[in-house]
This record gives structure tokens, sequence and C-alpha cells, in this order.
């Protein structure tokens, strides 16, 4: 058990991965030599050698169309995509053919890549290096959406991942990165693609959630319990597609009220989709209107105005109270 | 500070053996077997009448839009006779007579434009992939396998199709720079048929030639006519032995014309003009590989009149297959097979949503009838 970044951690999955199956290889650019511009990939290419850890040229369509290529041949290629805002040139290749190849090849060809990149906002960057655009790739029939939210499960579902026979997206919250360490197990662990977890149990409140608002919404049910004396229950969505429906309509049965947290504009959003699963298989439940905290249907600002962008404690303690209040 | 030219060692070949009469030179001649070179006149001839047949089902309504390859039957067969069985072929959507020419059978063809998807399920054992109609996009996929030969220490290649309009594709560039800088054994065949849709070959690229293309990722490339099966076989198989002793890839440009329409959507009479296609017609590559079979004494009349009566009953029992197997192939709950290797739960039901509302609609119009 050692005390790791979610960097860290990641790294502890390819590494482990690499050691174990000598068909999974990692490409992307800067990944070999540079360790990849977070150092995700740090110390792989020493170890595995440049043909297992390539360092490509600069084209995010050719690292994702040689990966469903190396796939269909066999090998598990984990594919690194610097930002995920860069990763609509690869959108044709996944939507057009890394999702498709199976049902096209009826069966006799299969995918199993992971994409992975960094998303979402709260590191100050550049334009297009703070989206959190994972909708996209949940709307997409046969592709898993993955995002983590802490280091240990980070590097438990990254081995799921690529381990999947399927293609999965794998978005890391770069927020979460380095803002926090966690003990992750030394020996192998794997989490199940698919399910989510309570995080936190309540009667209250449900409150969903992912990736790297899993802290302000965990700090904010923290909150209402100090000052409001109410017990929220906190779902980690871990996988976005396909969506853990069964947990969170468990979890709503309960409660009769929920909050779903996501940096992700609204309109469209993950959340829309939790929202109409809810109403769908729990509306005589509800006891309240499903509230969402989330990101506006803007392109995300610049840095000096994301915060006012991005959900925070004060959203989702607002929302949660007006969801609390609600009186039919 | 000079200012001097740059010594790049490159030279670009224009290939051609066996010209429009029928006329070989006999210096590039290759030697080939008769059998094979048998073969390959039967299956251009099987291709070509099949490619026949499917235009007069389309406009009788029996299988819908298909994209005809009259006249690309020599750039495709002369290809993939270089092959050997365990190697790969990435076809795009105009490669019928090169499928084929692999294992692919013309029923599947039917089912795919008779609107199954049953008719691009690759059987076990065939190094086929499935026609890729996003254009350029199976480029790239080519370069993958063959990274994946190469890194497993293999001896096999990957042979990727893709026409003029597809060199305009970014994956073009991003898969031939790919394939130069990890070497992989990838053989890239350009057939440039002159005309994507209505854009002719001329506006795609201001470059003279779409092989020197390959100059600039560092690989070799080659241009050849396209409709001399001779040329296209040796420009190919040089290619390919170079890729396979570890020589990295090569692009093939393959002079031909598109004498059909784009796809049956199509009306070409809207931009090109009707004496291009007869201008083009007089090279017709299957004329062609007859006169210089007759001329070597390898074919006959009486010969081409029997494989003419071959290729016609097997065209005829493959469309009466067809139809049989049609029969069985309407449960539309099959639609959920494949998409996962395990259906996830929300995927089970709505396979179970449509599966009710398929029995209720059963249940109604036998209550009808």
């Amino acid at each position: 058990m050692a005390e790791l970044t979610m960097i860290q951690a990641i790294n502890l999955a390819l590494h482990q991965e690499m050691e174990q199956d000598n068909s999974v290889i990692v490409l992307g650019e800067d990944v070999g030599v540079d360790g990849g511009v977070f150092r995700v990939t740090d110390g792989l290419i020493e170890k595995f050698g440049k043909e297992r850890v390539m360092d490509t040229p600069l084209a995010e369509s050719a690292i994702c169309g040689v990966a469903i290529g190396m796939a269909v041949k066999g090998l598990r290629p984990v594919c690194e995509i610097q930002f995920s805002g860069f990763s609509y040139m690869c959108m044709h290749q996944v939507e057009n053919h890394a999702v498709r190849l199976r049902g096209r090849s009826g069966g006799r060809f299969h995918v199993p890549m992971v994409l992975r990149a960094p998303y979402g906002g709260g590191v100050r960057a550049l334009e297009h290096h703070s989206e959190s655009k994972e909708a996209y790739y949940a709307h997409t029939p046969g592709l898993k959406m993955v995002i983590p939210s802490r280091p240990r499960n980070a590097r438990a579902l990254l081995v799921s991942a690529i381990r999947d026979p399927d293609p999965v997206i794998f978005y890391e919250p770069k927020a979460v990165y380095r803002a926090f360490r966690e003990e992750v197990p030394d020996e192998e662990e794997a989490f199940p693609l698919g399910k989510s977890e309570v995080v936190q149990e309540g009667k209250d409140l449900t409150i969903i959630s992912y990736g790297a608002m899993m802290r302000p919404t965990l700090e904010a049910a923290a909150k209402l319990q100090e000052s409001d004396g109410v017990e929220a229950e906190v779902i980690d969505l871990l996988t976005i597609s396909p969506l853990d429906d069964e947990a969170v309509n468990q979890s709503v049965q309960k409660t009769g009220r929920a909050v779903i947290v996501h940096e992700a504009h609204r309109s469209f959003g993950p959340g829309a989709e939790v929202v109409a699963r809810l109403v769908e298989k729990s509306f005589l439940y509800l006891q309240a209107p499903i509230a969402r905290v989330t990101g506006f249907d803007v392109t995300i600002p610049l840095f000096q105005r994301e915060n006012d962008y991005l959900p925070n404690v004060h959203r989702i303690l607002r929302a949660a109270r007006k969801t609390l209040e609600f009186v039919a | 500070m000079p200012r001097e030219e740059i010594d790049i060692p490159y030279r670009l070949d224009y290939l051609s053996i066996l010209n429009e009469k029928g006329e070989v030179d006999e210096e590039l001649e290759p030697e080939m077997e008769q059998e094979l070179l048998i073969k390959l006149y039967r299956s251009m001839l099987l291709n070509r009448r099949f490619d026949e047949r499917l235009l007069s089902l389309q406009r009788q309504g029996r299988i819908g839009t298909f994209a005809p390859i009259k006249g690309q039957e020599a750039s495709q067969l002369g290809a993939v006779a270089t092959l050997e069985e365990s190697d790969w072929l990435f076809p795009s959507f105009r490669e019928m007579a090169a499928e084929n020419w692999r294992g692919k059978s013309l029923e599947s063809v039917l089912l795919t434009y008779g609107g199954y998807n049953e008719g691009s399920v690759i059987p076990e054992g065939l190094n086929n992939l499935p026609v890729a109609i996003p254009v350029g996009t199976q480029i790239l996929h080519a370069v993958g396998v063959a990274y994946a030969i190469k890194y497993r220490g293999e001896k096999n290649i990957a042979m990727v199709f893709f026409g003029d309009g597809g060199t305009s594709e970014g994956d073009f560039h991003e898969a031939l720079n790919f394939a130069g800088v990890f070497q992989t054994p990838t053989i890239f065949v350009c057939q440039n048929n002159h005309w994507a849709i209505s854009i002719p070959r001329s506006q795609q690229t201001h470059s003279k030639t779409l092989a020197q293309k390959a100059l600039a990722y560092g690989i070799p490339g080659v241009q050849v006519d396209g409709n001399d099966i001779l040329a296209v076989y040796v420009a190919v198989k040089e290619a390919v032995e170079r890729a396979r002793s570890g020589g990295g890839p090569s692009m093939i440009e393959c002079v031909t014309y598109r004498m059909s329409m784009h796809t049956t959507a199509d009306d070409p009479k809207r931009y090109r003009k009707d004496e291009e296609l007869e201008e083009w017609s007089k090279r017709d590559p299957l004329d062609r590989l007859q006169k210089y079979l007759m001329a070597k004494g390898l074919l006959s009349e009486e010969e081409i009149d029997s494989l003419e009566e071959e290729v016609k009953k097997e065209i005829k029992e493959t469309v009466a297959a067809y139809e049989e197997k049609q029969k069985e192939l309407g449960d539309p709950l099959l639609m959920f097979d494949h998409v996962f290797e395990e259906l996830p739960p929300h995927l089970k039901e709505q396979r179970e949503e449509l599966s009710r509302e398929l029995a209720e609609k059963e249940e109604e119009e036998q209550n009808n009838g």
C-alpha cells in the first residue's frame, strides 16, 4: 500500500498491465522519452522500450486509427490524447470504426483499445485544455465512457478498461491529477466498468456526480450534514456509459430527492440522461424536481472566469437545499 | 550561407507493360503461371458480369444503392494477386473484385447491398476487413495491423485500397506519415479512377501525380497503368516483396477509370462528357487481358465462351442463394448482437422492448389476418 497521486496511480496501472501482457502498447504524443506532458507514462519507455511505448507523430486521428488496426490484430493499445479538447480529431475513427467493427464483421474482429485523455477545468490552462465533453462519447453505441475521481479508482478502472474487450474512453480529471494522495494497494486491483459507487450513505437526498466534481460534491454533502443535519447519499458514477441506473434508481427510491453535479454543459449532458432514467423508473418515488448543477451552455471561459463556470460547493448546496425544501 | 538544391534521392516511375492494343513490352513482361493468368481473367470476367447484374437488380429494386467497379478490375486483381492468404486486406467501398479474390463471397455483396448487416460478416480465417465507407479512414487501420505484424515478428503485410479522392483526406496523410516513421509493412494502393463523384482528379490536388505524394513521407511511390494487369502485378509485387523483407511501406498509384457511376444514386452525365468515357472504353482492362491471352495462345474463342457461360451460371446461383438466404434473416432482434461482447443492462432492456413490440405486432397481424 502506497500513498499515490492519481498520476502515479495511473502510471502504476500501466506498468503492471504492460508487465503481465505484452499485447499492451502505449502510444501518443510525448508519451515516451518525455513520459507524457503530465508524466502519466513516466518510466514506461525505459522499461518496455520504444516498440511498446510509441512516441507518435502529432496526429490524433492516426493515433486512434492505428490503434484500431493494432487492436484488430490482437494488441491492446492504450492511446494518450494529450488533452480531451484534441480528441475530436479521433471522433470519426471512434464513431465510424472503433465501435462498429465488432458488429460490422459479425464478431470476427473487436477493438479492445483505450483512449485516455485528461479532461476538465480548474488548472488555469489555455483554451481547448479545459473541456468536459464526455457526452459526445457517451452518446455513441458500442463505446464505454469511464471517468475516475480518485487515485485508487483511477488505477483499478484503468486496469479494467485495458482488459475490456471493447473500446473504452477514459477521461482523467486533470484537476485531481496531483490534488491529493490516496492509498493504492500494490497488488492488482480491478473495479468493474458500468458500476457506480455509493461513496456516502444517506437517507434524505441523493447527490450524483463523477470525476473532478466529486470533491465539491463531497464537501457540500459534509456541509449539509454539519449545518443542516441532512444525510445525503453520494453516488460516484465512475462509468458514464453504460450508466449504472440500477444503483441510481435504488438510491433515489430511498431518498426521493436527487441532485446531479457535473462540469459538462447542461443541455443534453450526462445529467439529462440520469434525470430521464430516474423519471422513467422512479417517478412515483420522487418528492421534488430533480436539480442539475452543471457547467453553463457556453464554451468554458479562460481561467480568469472558469471558476464562475464550474459548479462549486455553494451552487451544490443551494440546489440541494432547494430540492430538500420542496413540498408538493 | 548558400542557397542550393537539397539532394533528395527519389525516383518516380510510370510503368506500362501491356498497352491498349494488347501489345506487350517483352522486356518488362512478368513470368506468370498460365493458371494464374487464366484465374485472373476469369475473376475479371466474373466481377464485370456480376457488376452488370447488380446494376439490373438495383434498377429492379431488388437491392439498394451500390458502387459499381466497372473498369477497375485490373487495378484490384493485379494488386491482390500478389498477396499470401494470411496477408491482410483493407478495402474501401469499390473493391468487390479484390475482396472476392481474397475469399469474400459474391452472395455477401448481395446481402450488403440488399440491406442486411450479415453481408459484412468476415468468416474466421479470412484476413479481410469489412468495407469502409467514410473515405480514407481505413488507411490508418492498415498501418496499425502492419505495426502489430512487425511487433510480433511476423512476415505478413497489410494492403489498403483507396481512391484519388481519398488522397485529399487527412487520414491519408497521417497514415503514410505514420507508416514512414515506423516503417510498417503496409502497401498503399491508390486507384486513381479520375472521379470522386463529380470532382475530377485535377481538382483533388495540384500535384502532377498522386504517387509523388509518397516522396513527402520518405517512402517509395510508383505510378502504373491501372488498366494493365501485368503492370499492376509487377509494381505491387515489388512493393510487397520489399515490405515482406523488412523494407517498409510503398505506395502504388493505379491510373484507371470509373467507367460507371459513383453509386447508383448518381448520374455522371451531369458532370462528365461521354467522349471521355468512350476514350477510356478503348483502354478497358478486360479486353486488354483477353487480347494478351489470345495472342499468347493461352485462351481461345471457345474457352472465352465457356467461361462466359460458367460465370453466368455462378451469378445465377449466387442470386438464387441470396434470395433464399433472405428468408432466414428477418429477425430484427439481431441488431443487438455484437454491440459489445456482453450486452449491458440498458441494451437488454431495449432488446426486450423491441421483442415485446414485435410480439404485439405479430399478434395484431394474426388477429387481423
